[in-house]
């Protein structure tokens, strides 16, 4: 053994297998998204929330006034992302977005595959692109499509 | 969820959400020479030339006098029991079957303790102080990895003092 031994390395994936419980109100969420429909839910001001939450933002108040919705929206901003990583959702540059659904009062964070950057604006319109197989996750949605 | 093969699906009430990281490990010098050494059936560890502790694995330096250590001190293959739990919970990806016992063994020549598998006795046998030694794999089998040594056994040695486990008598 010398001090010019060779430096080992290799591949070292650590893993947290969680498992998580969604609640009733995220579960309707999800078993709609799986029924490849979208479902949010009506705030003590009125808004609709997407995806639904539990408990009011100003209240604090359970909540449990389910909306459905289409499957369109509105891109209201948006970030291109230029070298997909292995874990991004899409194998090809993509569009990071905060999308409205039609219908909705609060933006939810998907991707948008657009094609290129140039496609991209605030105010565009987009679809669901639902995944060939629902499973009941937010991955049903396998991104947006321009409109 | 998606194994689900039935006409009326339940509702989703929970989801799997693994997190995976993925890391490419280096070990670093010090490192890298005591598995050097593991792979060639050896257990090496570093002398700190201010306090003389010995460090096993060693880390290329000491943590109580930040200084660099060089000096390489090949350990007995023989330990001795500074702690121990034994495990009853099965952890996932491991193949060994619980209960099992999981010791902190400080080698002779070393300060220092590591942990390894305790085998070849009663769980309720094992207690601090006992006298244990590595039972190595075959040599054809060995490898950059402390799993060269398939765990460690008792022997027929008497107990050793708590206040002895990991004072060396020639420091």
């Amino acid at each position: 053994m010398s001090a010019s031994a060779e430096v080992l390395s290799q591949a070292f994936t650590l893993g947290y297998t969680y498992t998580r419980s969604t609640g009733p109100v995220v579960g309707r969420f999800l078993t709609a998204l799986r029924d490849r429909k979208i479902v949010g839910i009506k705030g003590s001001d009125g808004k609709v929330i997407v995806p639904p939450m539990e408990w009011d933002p100003v209240t604090a108040e359970a909540l449990s006034d389910f909306v459905d919705l289409p499957d369109t929206g509105v891109v209201k901003s948006w970030a291109w992302v230029k070298h997909p990583r292995g874990k991004h959702p899409l194998d090809k540059p993509f569009a990071w977005a905060q999308i409205q659904f039609d219908g909705a009062d609060i933006p939810m964070i998907h991707c948008v595959d657009a094609g290129d950057e140039s496609a991209m604006k605030a105010g565009m319109r987009v679809k669901v692109r639902w995944a060939e197989e629902t499973i009941g996750s937010i991955n049903d949605i396998a991104c947006f499509d321009p409109a | 969820m998606s194994d689900q093969n039935t006409e009326a699906l339940e509702p989703i009430t929970g989801i799997e959400v693994p997190v995976y990281l993925d890391y490419n490990f280096t070990a670093g010098r010090a490192t890298a020479r005591f598995l050097t050494g593991v792979k060639n059936g050896k257990l090496l560890g570093q002398r700190c030339p201010s306090c003389r502790n010995v460090y096993i694995p060693p880390r290329g330096c000491c943590a109580a006098c930040g200084v660099a250590t060089e000096e390489e001190v090949e350990l007995s293959n023989k330990a001795t029991v500074e702690s121990f739990t034994i495990v009853h919970i099965p952890i996932p990806g491991n193949p060994i079957k619980p209960p099992y016992v999981i010791a902190n063994l400080v080698p002779d020549g070393a300060n220092i303790s590591f942990l390894h598998v305790l085998s070849e006795c009663k769980n309720e046998d094992v207690r601090i102080g006992m006298r244990v030694e590595a039972l190595w794999k075959d040599a054809s089998e060995w490898d950059y990895a402390m799993e060269n040594i398939q765990y460690f056994r008792p022997i027929d040695e008497p107990d050793m003092e708590v206040e002895e486990i990991g004072r060396l008598k020639d420091a």
